[in-house]
């Protein structure tokens, strides 16, 4: 037995207590979050866009000449669809189900208190729960992204995609998808969690934020900027969009995109703490 | 702050409302430890009362200290608090020693101590069996059950526990009453609610009477009796002449009333001076030769202070 097991939790006092609560809350937290039968909405949605790659994948034969063995062409099918659909929708939606349970659907099923009555300081119950959620997003949602790359590219054939890999920007690109994806959870996480502490309905915050992000390329440039999906653009390898209502702004540099979500990540989770430390058990009324 | 008063959980006036509605209202309280009993119909503030101490709720006005331990403290707080509340509702998933074992964790256990504790618990409320299946499977006395191995695993020195004789049948009920003697006399403050007042009457060594938010009266159920001037003390009396003693008892001050017994075997003595009554009656059986089976209190119960105090018997929900 180690010398740290032996150590009772009644004389640890400090960041060797916090570390050892926070290790608690991640534990429970990743059983619940991956193993109960609310993650089974999460499991469709991270599914599905293994599900448009296999499709993808399954179409090749019926392909015109020429195009299945264009990866180029492939990867740019793949950009859009992470623009468009996992971005969007997939990491969104995932986000929105997640993060906002964290708290609100506890209040739901009145089981917070449990977690209440245990020695821990809010800030820290919030910052676990966060992590797990963080760490469980980010792992599903890359996952599923990588895979259904790597399904869209697969007609190209092993020659191509040999070269795409080891000489051509497929593993700079593979990297940018997962930075951005586990990004965009940390941004969306942060703010359905503050969301989720701060109302009582977050369904309807969480339509108004999908409306405002789906819109983000209409936007004047001032108004652009408050928004999450305006900041992982610059850090995706998206096409810059274009139609007849689009309004084109400079894409800002990754070098102030990462920092500033960062930042907007720290103060969500600093009013969710807030929140958190006012909160009550007034199931009743919840 | 003393030692003295580092022992004891203190309310200050202490008020809560929620929103314009009253919770509880200028309370003022200083429990010792031992088996205090919460007592009061639905909506008088026991709940309330209970969240206030564990920090589940803040007060809208005054101050509370648990063993010197303000309840928005929860690091050192819940080092000695445990509470078991009156929702029968679990985490999803988990099984009991799950439920157990992972809040132990919580606590900055160490996974051995953390599965120990979990198991000893577990082995205190008599649920070896049921251990490793899902509390969703559990009856609603296994539910409670496991509840109370929730406040319990941590070896804490302060139980609340609302409600805990909830649904459990009456050998697992008279198990935990033995289980709460226990506890108390380690020490421990056990601070509960129950609206079963034969049961309060069993377990407490003082009680709290709650109303609308108020709190009615407090303390020892005899010295709160006592102390109810506009209801006499009613003692029952059995002997073998009624008749002669009633006539006797009746010519005295102390004695408002005087009952024969249906069965005219004994008689009910109403007093406002039980320490008078019962030296005059010492005197009687003496000049009398009386023969006297037994005397008791018939209202030094919580169910007839409640009946005075609140109206109704208590006992519905």
């Amino acid at each position: 037995m180690s010398g740290d097991v032996m150590v009772p939790a009644g004389t640890l006092v400090g960041w060797p207590l916090w570390r050892r609560q926070l290790a608690g809350v991640l534990r429970l937290e990743l059983r619940k979050t991956l193993l109960s039968s609310r993650s089974l909405m999460l499991y469709a949605l991270a599914a599905m866009p293994v599900l448009l790659g296999g499709m993808h994948l399954l179409a090749t034969p019926f392909m015109p000449e020429g195009m299945a063995s264009n990866l180029g062409r492939h990867a740019r099918i793949f950009t859009g669809m992470y623009s468009t659909f996992i971005l969007r929708f997939v990491i969104f939606l995932t986000c929105l189900w997640m993060f906002m349970n964290l708290f609100r659907g506890e209040l739901i099923d009145r089981s917070l208190h449990y977690y209440l009555l245990t020695p821990i300081r809010r800030w820290l119950l919030v910052t676990g729960k966060f992590l797990a959620a963080w760490v469980s997003a980010s792992v599903m949602l890359s996952s599923s992204t990588v895979l259904a790359l790597l399904l869209m590219v697969l007609p190209a054939g092993p020659r191509e995609l040999a070269d795409f890999f080891i000489n051509g920007p497929g593993v700079g690109q593979v990297v940018a998808y997962v930075v951005t994806t586990v990004l965009a959870c940390l941004g969306y996480g942060a703010l359905f969690l503050a969301i989720g502490l701060l109302t009582k309905n977050p369904i309807i915050p969480g339509v108004i934020i999908w409306g405002w992000e789906s819109i983000n390329y209409f936007l004047p440039a001032t108004l652009k900027k408050i928004s999450v999906i305006h900041y992982l653009q610059a850090l995706a390898p998206m096409p810059p969009q274009d139609g007849p209502f689009v309004i084109l702004v400079e894409p800002v540099s990754p070098w102030i995109a990462v920092p500033g979500l960062l930042i907007v990540t720290a103060a969500l989770l600093v009013l969710a703490t807030w929140r958190a430390q006012r909160l009550e058990i007034v199931y009743g009324t919840d | 702050m003393t030692a003295h008063s580092d022992s004891r959980i203190a309310f200050e006036n202490v008020s809560k409302f929620y929103g314009e509605v009253l919770g509880v209202n200028r309370v003022q309280l200083s429990i010792e430890p031992g088996i205090t009993s919460l007592v009061g119909p639905n909506g008088s503030g026991k709940t309330t009362l209970m969240n206030l101490m564990t920090g589940l709720l803040r007060p809208t006005d005054g101050r509370i200290r648990v063993r010197g331990i303000a309840p928005d403290d929860p690091e050192r707080l819940f080092k000695i608090v445990g509470y078991c509340t009156q929702h029968d509702t679990f985490p999803r998933g988990l099984t009991g020693f799950q439920f157990l074992s992972s809040y132990l964790l919580v606590h900055g256990l160490s996974r051995e101590q953390a599965h120990g504790l979990a198991m000893a618990a577990i082995e205190r409320v008599r649920l070896n069996d049921a251990a490793h299946r899902k509390i969703a499977a559990y009856s609603k006395g296994m539910r409670q059950r496991i509840k109370l191995a929730q406040a319990i695993c941590h070896d804490p020195s302060v139980l609340v526990l609302d409600e805990p004789l909830n649904g459990l049948d009456p050998m697992a009920r008279a198990e935990t009453i033995d289980l709460f003697r226990e506890l108390a006399t380690e020490g421990k403050h056990l601070i509960l609610s129950s609206h079963i007042l034969h049961e309060v009457d069993l377990i407490s060594d003082s009680v709290i009477l709650l109303n609308e938010g108020y709190v009615v009266a407090e303390g020892d159920i005899r010295g709160v009796r006592s102390e109810m001037e506009s209801h006499p003390l009613q003692i029952f009396i059995r002997c073998e002449k009624p008749e002669v003693l009633a006539a006797k008892v009746f010519a005295q001050d102390a004695v408002v009333e005087v009952r024969i017994h249906d069965d005219r075997r004994g008689l009910l003595v109403s007093t406002r001076n039980p320490d008078s009554f019962y030296l005059l009656l010492n005197q009687i059986v003496l000049a009398e030769d009386l023969e006297i089976e037994h005397v008791t209190p018939a209202d030094e119960n919580v169910q007839a202070v409640y009946r005075y105090l609140i109206g109704g018997n208590g006992e519905k929900r």
